[in-house]
């Protein structure tokens, strides 16, 4: 789970850059995201992280769903008055939760963008590379679709907000004072990579 | 008829005694060891390190507890630390001065070789227990840490924060899970020992209750070793745990091994005071808090003011006035007989006036409130669980409280008693604290048996037990001891009166509380025996048990262990009416110096009372060990 | 003060139990929560009913044989605070205290209030201990252990097994149990020569024992009557990976 995790953690730092990218003024936004795609889908090396990071993506959700059936069989008879939750927070109590409203956005994420731009038909941009740019800008049109993704990216934020520092827990850093710190950074970390994520949406539905 | 009673002491020096034991006890070969079987009741700190040894050797053992794991046991309780000689202060402490204070301050009514032996075997206990892992308190540089305890002008007592007793019985309970693992040790949790079996006059077996079913079982083996602990909970408020209980060593006796010095209990000064009457227990503060508290009272009766309003020139600090060399760390008989003086003199503290105080004022404005509550943190902040009260702020109200058995049954040198392969070790024991136990002793002594004299000694009586095939358990003295326990049983529940145990108890602990407590007298303990006889009576007709006796049932095994405190009590009162004279925690009225300070009767009472049941409790036989001082001449107590 | 009860009852493992009401008028502020279960019994008794079996001993709060969860709380309302040591005064006149066993596959109900936890013992008997007989020990100041090491080992070791973290997590692990003792043992020069060993067969006990997995929600500490320190199951989590890469 931890190392999933983490792996998964990584990916989101590199997923968000290339992303970020959209924010660039229209022209340059537009060709150098096309291209920057393009290598990713042509880049043998890339190819090859790309299917350990499915790969890690169905363990980590595989192992979760187990350690989920494990602790519910565990728990025994359950309370009639529970007030155990006074003692965790919320979103520790909910990674599973979070986890799956983060997976089902996934599988619809790999819909509408993955999907099309690996097996569907899209148009070329001037360099000759894929207009995938365009397609992000029209999706994000509909302030629907804006509200799902911001949804998802909150989920995603809290379930990094527990998962980071739990992940180097389960790896076994016990040293108090590190402990500390990789808490912070773990904060830290959760909020910019939700903040990043969650800025791409809204700039383009106020933007286009 | 009065017997005669051999304490089996090997000859020579006192230093030389327990070697000599060792270099001649017979021995049984490794392969025979798994052929015999062991049967060990408790898992205290005795029960477990006995367990937990005697199955390194090879022996096949059981080991019953009550408890739901033998990690509960209330060795689990004691606080403040466990004392050994090993002299890492430098401040000239050999084994001879451990011997001689432990002998001292059980005011000269031990046995000379026992209790040097306990002096003798304390190093390796310290040994022992730190390779297990216990984290005893160390200095900076890693070396083992000391603190001083009260009856002592040394520092021996080595601990563990405020959790002594709970580190060292999970390194005994460790080890015993450790020999459970690979099937040396069978472990009968929820089990309470309910008779002994003889067959031919020895100790063959048990019959045990499982507390979970209902259901009787019977075990047979070799030996029996009992280690039960102490029966303070006679007494109802007492610092010992609920469970408790002298059931064991009581049917024991009942079934021929001599109760001995069984009036001799430990009032302990720094208990927690009662608060209501629907108080269960009182909580121990650990006397180590002496060596920073200060012990006052009001000079005036019935003040009422608060603590902090009474100026230092109306303040009795009575322990330091009375004891200047000693000061708060006098003995605990000494210092709860002190309070118990002050508070009859009126000048009690709190809302029922039955506290003294224990102020660290003084110590916090020495070293700082963080070396204080680094030293005591732990019990400060269960005093204030306890009490809502904060004890940095405000001076903590103690009491004294019930606390140790002195008494228990009488065993020879080798910790067996007058029954053939019956052994009893620890608190169940009577035999190395004389009339009054010193602070951290208690932990020791329990090791000590545990670890370093019971795998001996019963060595030496299975060695001849080899030949002998176990016995079976359709024996007919199983199926009588049986039926006997079943009978009493159903007895109980077919009772069907409207008074349950608890409250029978409370009665008893009030009774003796009043009259075999910290002081007694000829004519209290007369009356006490009167309404103790009354109490059995109406107990027997007017008995309340709910439930089955083939069912789990809480107030069925309470029954069973009030049952048994109804007879004991009263051989308690007989036993402090026999002996017309003070010594330690036994102080009687008409015997005192004075200064009020006990008053010893070498010449007619240098003996241990060893009671042998005779069928009724009011008649016991009274059988006597006399007490050969060899070695030390007894003198008169003092502390000043 | 006035104090309504809801008291899980239940006759044995196999059975269904439910929660039964009573009513006490009596009860003072300065009883023990224990004691309160006493008075409630005793009027049970007197009345011809069974009263609710519960375990406790020592009433000090360091054996660890008590533990319910009081108001849907391991051990009731106050922090590091077992059951025993709950005092009424932290109630009020006419309050309705729910009171409930510790629930998890790994602790059955005995009856009432009562749970078999004999699962904590079989994790220490898989690995919970220095292995040294009677006898072999050394002269105690040869080995040398610094302050700190005695008194972060002390923080573990402090631990009373009464499975409040169990109870308490929501996925009824003993991470917090198991943690502490590997962390006290592998914190000790005496303990880590067999650390490795200790941990693979402790964490192995574990799973097999119908407890859950750990994930970090850190409930356990919270609850727990010793605040042992969630770190130990970091701790734990450390000598396992370490014990694993080594095997």
């Amino acid at each position: 789970m931890a190392l999933t995790g983490l792996f998964l953690s990584f990916f989101l730092i590199i997923h968000l850059i290339g992303n970020l990218q959209l924010l660039l003024p229209e022209e340059q936004a537009h060709l150098q995201y096309n291209l920057y795609s393009d290598f990713l889908s042509t880049n043998f090396l890339v190819q090859l992280i790309a299917y350990v990071l499915y790969a890690t993506i169905l363990l980590h959700t595989i192992d979760a769903i187990y350690l989920t059936i494990k602790a519910k069989k565990a728990s025994g008879a359950g309370y009639v008055k529970d007030k155990r939750n006074r003692a965790s927070k919320w979103y520790a109590r909910q990674m599973m939760l979070l986890g799956s409203i983060v997976f089902a956005f996934l599988v619809i994420h790999f819909k509408d963008f993955w999907y099309p731009y690996k097996f569907g038909e899209l148009p070329m941009d001037a360099n000759g590379n894929k207009d995938l740019f365009s397609l992000v800008i029209t999706s994000f049109q509909e302030l629907w679709y804006v509200i799902l993704y911001a949804v998802a990216i909150l989920s995603l934020g809290f379930h990094l907000l527990h998962g980071f520092f739990s992940a180097f827990r389960s790896v076994g850093v016990h040293h108090p004072k590190y402990n500390q710190l990789i808490k912070s950074i773990g904060v830290v970390f959760a909020i910019s990579l939700t903040f990043g994520y969650l800025i791409i949406p809204f700039f383009i539905y106020f933007n286009f | 008829m009065e017997k005669e009673i051999k304490a089996n002491i090997p000859k020579g020096n006192l230093q030389d005694k327990w070697s000599n034991y060792k270099a001649q006890a017979k021995l049984v070969s490794p392969n025979n060891r798994k052929k015999l079987e062991i049967i060990v009741v408790g898992t205290g700190l005795a029960g477990s390190s006995a367990a937990a040894s005697l199955a390194e050797m090879g022996y096949k053992v059981k080991a019953f507890c009550f408890q739901d794991s033998p990690r509960r046991a209330h060795s689990v309780a004691a606080q403040g630390g466990v004392n050994a000689m090993k002299n890492y202060q430098n401040d000239g402490d050999s084994v001879y001065r451990m011997f001689h204070d432990t002998l001292k301050g059980g005011d000269f009514r031990s046995r000379e070789a026992n209790t040097y032996r306990l002096a003798e075997c304390s190093a390796s206990l310290i040994d022992q227990a730190v390779a297990q892992g216990v984290p005893f308190g160390r200095e900076y540089s890693g070396y083992l840490k000391n603190r001083s305890f009260g009856g002592v002008q040394v520092s021996r007592t080595f601990y563990a924060r405020g959790q002594t007793g709970q580190q060292l019985l999970l390194g005994a309970y460790q080890a015993l899970m450790r020999q459970k693992e690979i099937g040396k040790i069978k472990l009968y949790a929820r089990h309470e020992m309910l008779d002994l079996v003889l067959i031919d006059g020895k100790a063959k077996g048990i019959i045990a209750r499982n507390l979970d079913t209902g259901k009787m079982e019977r075990h047979a083996a070799h030996a029996v070793v009992l280690a039960t602990g102490g029966f303070g909970k006679i007494y109802y408020l007492s610092t010992l745990a609920m469970g408790c209980n002298a059931s064991a060593i009581w049917r024991a006796h009942k079934k021929g091994a001599f109760m001995a010095n069984p009036s001799w209990t430990q009032i302990h000064p720094t208990s927690l005071p009662q608060s209501g009457p629907y108080q269960s227990k009182l909580t121990l503060m650990s006397e180590s808090l002496r060596n920073d508290g200060r012990i006052w009272v009001p000079k005036a009766q019935n003040d009422q003011r608060p603590p902090h309003e009474i100026p230092e020139n109306e303040r009795d600090y009575y322990l330091e006035r009375k004891y200047p060399s000693f000061g708060n760390l006098a003995p605990r008989d000494i210092a709860s007989r002190a309070a118990k003086e002050q508070i009859d003199a009126g000048k009690g503290v709190g809302a029922l006036k039955n506290a003294v105080y224990l102020d660290f004022k003084d110590a916090i404005h020495e070293y700082g409130k963080e070396t204080i509550a680094e030293r005591y943190g732990n019990l400060f902040s269960m005093y204030e669980k306890i009490t809502g009260i904060n004890a940095y702020q405000e001076p903590m109200k103690i009491s004294p409280s019930a606390h140790f058995s002195m008494g228990g049954l009488w065993v020879d040198y080798d910790l067996m008693t007058n029954i053939p392969g019956l052994f009893a070790i620890g608190e169940a024991n009577f035999s190395d604290h004389g009339a009054n136990r010193l602070g951290a002793n208690s932990l020791l002594q329990a090791c000590v048996d545990g670890y370093y004299i019971a795998p001996y000694t019963l060595q030496n009586y299975l060695a001849d037990q080899i030949q002998v095939p176990q016995s079976a358990i359709n024996h007919p003295a199983f199926e009588i001891a049986e039926n006997q326990a079943k009978k009493q049983l159903k007895e109980f529940v077919s009772c069907q009166g409207n008074k349950t145990s608890e409250e029978f108890h409370r009665e008893l602990g009030k009774v003796l509380y009043d009259n075999c407590g910290l002081s007694r007298s000829a004519e209290g303990l007369q009356e006490a025996i009167q309404k103790i006889q009354q109490l059995r009576q109406e107990f027997k007709k007017n008995l309340l048990v709910p439930g089955d006796v083939e069912d789990i049932n809480s107030e069925l095994e309470k029954a069973g262990r009030v049952a048994d405190y109804m007879e004991l009590a009263e051989l308690m009162c007989i036993d402090a009416l026999q002996r017309n004279e003070s010594c330690g925690a036994h102080f009687r009225e008409e015997f005192q110096t004075d200064e009020g300070e006990a008053l010893r009767n070498d010449k007619d009472f240098a003996f241990t009372a060893a009671w042998e049941w005779s069928g009724d409790s009011s008649s016991p036989i009274l059988n006597k060990e006399n007490l050969k001082f060899e070695f030390v001449q007894p003198t008169q107590r003092s502390y000043k | 003060m006035k104090i309504h009860l809801k008291v899980w009852r239940q006759k044995n493992r196999h059975t269904k139990g439910k929660m039964h009401d009573y009513t006490l008028t009596e009860v003072d502020e300065e009883m023990s929560f224990l004691e309160m279960l006493d008075m409630l019994n005793l009027q049970l008794a007197k009345k011809g009913e069974r009263p609710v079996e519960f375990d406790h001993d020592c009433r000090e709060g360091i054996c660890g044989q008590c533990g319910v969860m009081i108001n849907g709380i391991a051990h009731g309302p106050l922090k590091n605070t077992t059951t025993c040591q709950l005092h009424m005064r932290s109630f009020k006149d006419g309050d309705t205290i729910y009171v409930e066993p510790f629930q998890a596959k790994a602790f059955p109900v005995i009856r009432d209030l009562k749970v078999n936890r004999t699962s904590l013992d079989e994790i220490i008997a898989a690995g919970g201990y220095v292995s040294v007989n009677t006898g072999q020990a050394p002269e105690a100041n040869t080995i040398l252990v610094s302050h700190e090491e005695a008194e972060n080992a002390f923080d573990a070791a402090a631990c009373i097994g009464c499975g409040a973290c169990v109870a308490t997590c929501k996925n009824a692990s003993a991470a917090l149990f198991t943690g502490a003792k590997i962390a006290q043992l592998a914190r000790l020069p005496q303990g880590k020569k067999e650390s490795n060993k200790r941990t693979i067969n402790m964490v192995n006990r574990m799973e097999d024992l119908d407890f859950g997995h750990c994930t970090n929600t850190e409930a356990c500490q919270v609850e727990c009557p010793q605040d042992i320190s969630v770190l130990t199951i970091a701790e734990m989590n450390y000598e396992y990976n370490k014990a694993k890469l080594k095997d």
